[in-house]
């Protein structure tokens, strides 16, 4: 069983990897996106180098959920994610802190879920069950 | 001009590794403002052989299926240069490859002398289209632009073929 330290530890050491920034940087509350500056395409690289590192499958939209807000979802009304939203943010994204995005639920803010933190809560969960 | 970046592929085993050289030409245009009285090949264009080489590599351990598009270098060195003259040997290895894409090591070396030593990752477009700020009813470069004839060049003087893809040399 893997202590969050060790999993921390790990985790920091995959971004600083993947993301070319140093590991004082990558700390918990650090958002991937704002802090971190990765872009798209990063995301595929993160989870192909969690998965060879934690040697574990991480099958595709688990870790990072795909189209979260796209105009079709139904989950958006006016820049701002809906209740509906919400509770499907939930259900998709259990490891991120969705009650401080409900405070503030734009959909731009949605990036922010994606911390340091919540990469390694759902790797504890993945790991240690 | 034609966008080859390598000149022929020595070995390839499939889903494995490849070994290309690029010959560095003075009569390559680009030398002549790269830089202005030193003449030296790019080391973007370094990177892009490699990713040739590593593209054609890994699009060939699933019959070409996908379309392999260059994502990411997450990280090169570049420790010398190649001047007009010079032989670099590009050799990559697949250490990734998934349905979403892959991940090859390279380095590039000029006889003895080590020039670059890197990844790339490739992505394959028709998988994540969602993603792809680009129109995907483009045609897969690999076949589009011949790419893939670079696997065919390489006739011994006897017209015998050097290298045949999908097979170990």
């Amino acid at each position: 069983m893997a202590t969050s330290q060790e999993v921390f530890e790990k985790v920091q050491e995959t971004l600083v990897d993947a993301l070319g920034v140093d590991d004082d940087e990558v700390t918990p509350e650090a958002t991937l996106i704002g802090d971190l500056g990765a872009e798209s395409i990063d995301f595929l690289d993160i989870v192909f180098r969690l998965e060879k590192n934690f040697d574990i499958k991480i099958p595709r939209g688990e870790l990072f959920p795909e189209n979260l807000a796209g105009a079709d979802s139904g989950f958006i009304e006016d820049g701002v994610v809906t209740e509906k939203g919400i509770a499907e943010l939930r259900d998709r994204m259990p490891h991120a802190d969705i009650d401080s995005f409900a405070d503030d639920p734009k959909v731009e803010n949605i990036q922010e879920l994606f911390t340091v933190e919540m990469i390694c809560k759902f790797l504890e969960s993945k790991i240690n069950g | 001009m034609r966008w080859f970046w390598v000149d022929r592929f020595l070995e390839f085993e499939s889903g494995s590794y490849a070994k290309t050289i690029k010959n560095v030409s003075l009569a390559e245009e680009h030398l002549h403002d790269h830089f202005p009285g030193f003449a030296v090949m790019p080391n973007s264009l370094i990177i892009e052989g490699l990713a040739q080489t590593g593209g054609i590599l890994l699009g060939e351990s699933t019959g070409f299926a996908h379309i392999v598009v260059l994502a990411k270098v997450p990280k090169m060195r570049f420790h010398s240069w190649a001047c007009p003259g010079d032989t670099l040997t590009y050799t990559v290895t697949l250490i990734d490859a998934r349905n979403e894409g892959g991940t090859i090591e390279a380095t590039a070396y000029v006889g003895d002398r080590l020039v670059a030593e890197g990844e790339i990752m490739f992505a394959h477009a028709d998988q994540m289209a969602a993603d792809l700020p680009f129109d995907l009813s483009q045609k897969n470069v690999v076949f589009d632009v011949g790419l893939l004839d670079i696997l065919e060049v390489g006739k011994a003087g006897d017209g015998t073929q050097r290298v045949q893809a999908g097979q170990p040399t």
